[in-house]
């Protein structure tokens, strides 16, 4: 495949100089190696190009520079792709410049290297811990390689610096870690005057587990069980994009076959995920029938899910190389007739939904977030798509099956949770008719490749479009097949920041409402 | 409104009969309600607390609620305090930045308490592992556990099993 080298001309133009890293690839998402000055004015030409940020961290040297450090950062144009930049920071005092004021999504990134790597941020506008809590050791840097992945951390004493404000008639609302219901848990600071909230400030990492540090050492076969587990609700998605990552580095091929039913697997998870939330959402609304009939219809794809699968929730189906898992004609039959029945059930439960004044009040014109607003975050997923961002990587990276596929992509633009919502109407059936046209077409080969690890110093990226929005997850091999450095990118760590500007002026009891319309993942947020 | 009653006429009864057999839910259903009313005055109610999961144990325990398996025809509910709840049900392994609350979850709710762990992760730290510097260990290493139930994560049966076998300790 040719390298891309679209971003390095532009880079070129602008008087930036850059090196392509032949360790890396798919060569069409090059890794282009800069100086440490032009770290944020590269973030800034890519603002310019109209490019979206979707991921920055930070990694040791590895196998043959193992006292560098060096930061990265993923940007994506919609026709010339992905690009990854990469700086190595200085030994001694290693530094970066923030990009936050061109992209401010990148900033609870920063703040994690900050305290991960021990990097100083400079510049950047809000340099609060994120994922270690106040009761860690203030040296603690857990990825840094001589921080042991055992350690046992002292608690320590320490406060959270809150956002707060002055004025008369302004109250805080403390909520969580622990919240009402059966949910993940995260800590919710409200700002509110009179019914209506004026600040939300999301305080997240409980769930912190050390993904990240756990998965350095680990084969890719052993590996993929824990990334799959980053976020349960996107287990087949993760998975996926963990296995493309390692399978770029490695060259492998997967056969058509694999990625077909990687993709079925991946528009389930979609399906149930939206139906189930959908049903969620309209349960604080009070609107209790819609919330049995979907949960109903959630079950009913768990049920058969393990009678095909074997597992409820779809985990641990996808391993380096292709899936473990086939259909007979039996079973595509079956899986064929269900998803059918479901999208027509789905769209009837839909129009009764929709006629529903009592509901229609509490979602329309409730959390909107403008177009402008989501530009400037770059929201992902559906919450980007009902604000009218219509980015999707199965149309734009088209990776395969979705190469012979054509993707519809539901365009809302009031950005609402009505539109929220709407959107993931949308999104279940095209869901549902791709899985048919899946089903229907099955390529007739092998459902695995034979898998074979990279050598040491090789990387690969892949972005997958899961339910939520863009997964970013870049690996590094070591020496014998080992894991040296894998960093995987929920999309909940921008569409949070969604969450945020959704919610100002909106009356607290409306929370829960749009809350469940982002239904961001806490445990992929934290790792 | 009309079709909304049309829809539920049409949909019916999904619970699962009690009396069918070959369903795990079944056999267990029946004992449960019996001692429920016997111990609980017919009413469970149950706090649950994610310590660190990756959510795939909460969306079991979501369908727990769910009209098949619907389990508070039993008289079990969830409740959003500690404060009056019988039982913890924690998922996950107990990551270090959720140690704390944990335990104070556990301190307000009134005793004698049980206390179920549910899932591999609560019950020995799972893929997380229990060497690592995020974890402080396994529910049981947190507070004190009657009864903990394995599976990654278990079928809503097995939590409801787990309940049962919770309240038959007490």
């Amino acid at each position: 495949m040719t390298v891309n080298t679209w971003f390095a001309e532009k880079m070129g133009n602008h008087g930036i100089h850059s090196t392509y890293l032949e360790d890396h690839h798919p060569a069409h998402m090059p890794c282009l190696e800069i100086r440490l000055i032009d770290w944020s004015s590269a973030a800034q030409l890519a603002r310019q190009l109209e490019m979206r940020f979707t991921a920055l961290w930070a990694a040791e040297g590895g196998e043959h520079d193992e006292h560098l450090r060096y930061t990265y950062m993923v940007f994506a144009h919609p026709k010339h792709r992905h690009v990854m930049l990469r700086t190595a920071l200085r030994a001694n005092e290693p530094a970066v410049s923030s990009i936050s004021e061109h992209f401010i999504a990148a900033m609870r990134m920063e703040r994690v290297i900050q305290e991960m790597f021990d990097i100083e941020v400079s510049g950047i506008p809000d340099p609060r811990p994120w994922l270690k809590h106040e009761h860690w050791p203030a040296d603690a840097h857990p990825l840094c390689g001589d921080f042991a992945a055992d350690t046992v951390m002292p608690r320590c004493p320490g406060e959270y610096p809150f956002i707060r404000a002055e004025g008369s008639g302004v109250y805080e609302i403390p909520v969580g870690p622990v919240h009402a219901g059966i949910i993940e848990p995260g800590h919710f600071r409200f700002l509110a005057v009179g019914e209506h909230i004026l600040n939300l400030e999301e305080r997240l990492g409980y769930t912190h587990k050390g993904i990240e540090k756990r998965l350095q050492g680990q084969q890719a076969e052993q590996a993929i069980h824990l990334a799959s587990r980053a976020s349960g609700d996107m287990t087949v998605a993760f998975g996926w994009a963990f296995a493309r990552a390692v399978e770029a580095a490695a060259g492998v091929v997967i056969p058509a076959r694999a990625s077909a039913l990687r993709a079925i697997l991946c528009e389930r998870e979609r399906m149930a995920n939206h139906i189930g939330d959908i049903g969620a959402i309209c349960n604080d609304a009070s609107f209790a029938f819609m919330q049995a009939q979907m949960q109903r219809l959630r079950e009913d794809m768990a049920r058969l899910h393990k009678q095909l699968f074997g597992h409820r929730l779809l985990m641990d189906l996808i391993k380096p190389g292709g899936v473990s898992v086939d259909l007979n004609a039996e079973q595509n039959l079956l899986l064929r007739q269900q998803t059918s029945a479901l999208a027509i059930e789905v769209e009837s439960l839909r129009s009764i939904y929709a006629d529903h004044s009592g509901m229609q009040e509490r979602v329309i014109g409730s959390g909107p977030v403008s177009l402008e607003e989501a530009i400037s975050i770059g929201l992902t997923g559906y919450a980007g798509r009902a604000s009218g961002i219509y980015v999707d990587e199965r149309v734009e990276e088209a990776y395969p099956p979705y190469d012979r596929l054509n993707v519809r992509i539901p365009e809302g633009r009031d950005g609402d949770v009505a539109t929220r919502v709407w959107v993931r109407f949308e999104e279940i059936a095209e869901s549902a008719r791709l899985i048919e046209t899946l089903l229907g077409d099955l390529p007739d080969d092998d459902i695995c490749s034979i898998w074979q690890a990279p050598d040491a110093g090789v990387s690969g990226l892949a972005c997958i479009e899961s339910w939520r929005g863009e997964i970013v997850c870049w690996v590094r091999f070591g020496n014998q097949g080992c894991i040296d450095r894998c960093t995987l990118h929920d999309p909940s760590e921008v569409n949070w920041l969604g969450l945020e500007l959704a919610v100002r002026h909106v009356p607290v009891p409306d929370f829960p409402l749009n809350n469940k319309s982002f239904n961001c993942s806490y445990s992929g947020n934290d790792l | 409104m009309l079709r909304i009653l049309k829809k539920a006429l049409f949909t019916g009864v999904k619970s699962e009969a009690l009396a069918e057999a070959g369903q795990q839910i079944e056999t267990v259903g029946p004992e449960l309600e019996a001692v429920i009313k016997k111990r609980f005055r017919g009413s469970l109610a149950i706090r649950a607390v994610d310590a660190g999961s990756c959510n795939g144990c909460e969306l079991e325990i979501h369908a727990t609620n769910n009209c098949y398996y619907d389990i508070e025809r039993y008289g079990i509910h969830f409740t959003a305090s500690p404060r009056f709840a019988d039982m913890l049900l924690v998922t996950g392994p107990v990551t270090r930045n959720m140690e704390t609350a944990l335990k104070m979850t556990y301190e307000a709710m009134p005793k004698p308490s049980l206390v179920v762990a549910v899932g591999d992760c609560a019950a020995n730290c799972g893929v997380f592992g229990k060497n690592n510097y995020a974890i402080a260990g396994a529910v049981a290493d947190i507070i004190p556990v009657d009864v903990v139930i394995h599976g990654c994560p278990p079928d809503p049966t097995d939590i409801i099993r787990g309940i049962l076998t919770a309240i038959n300790r007490t």
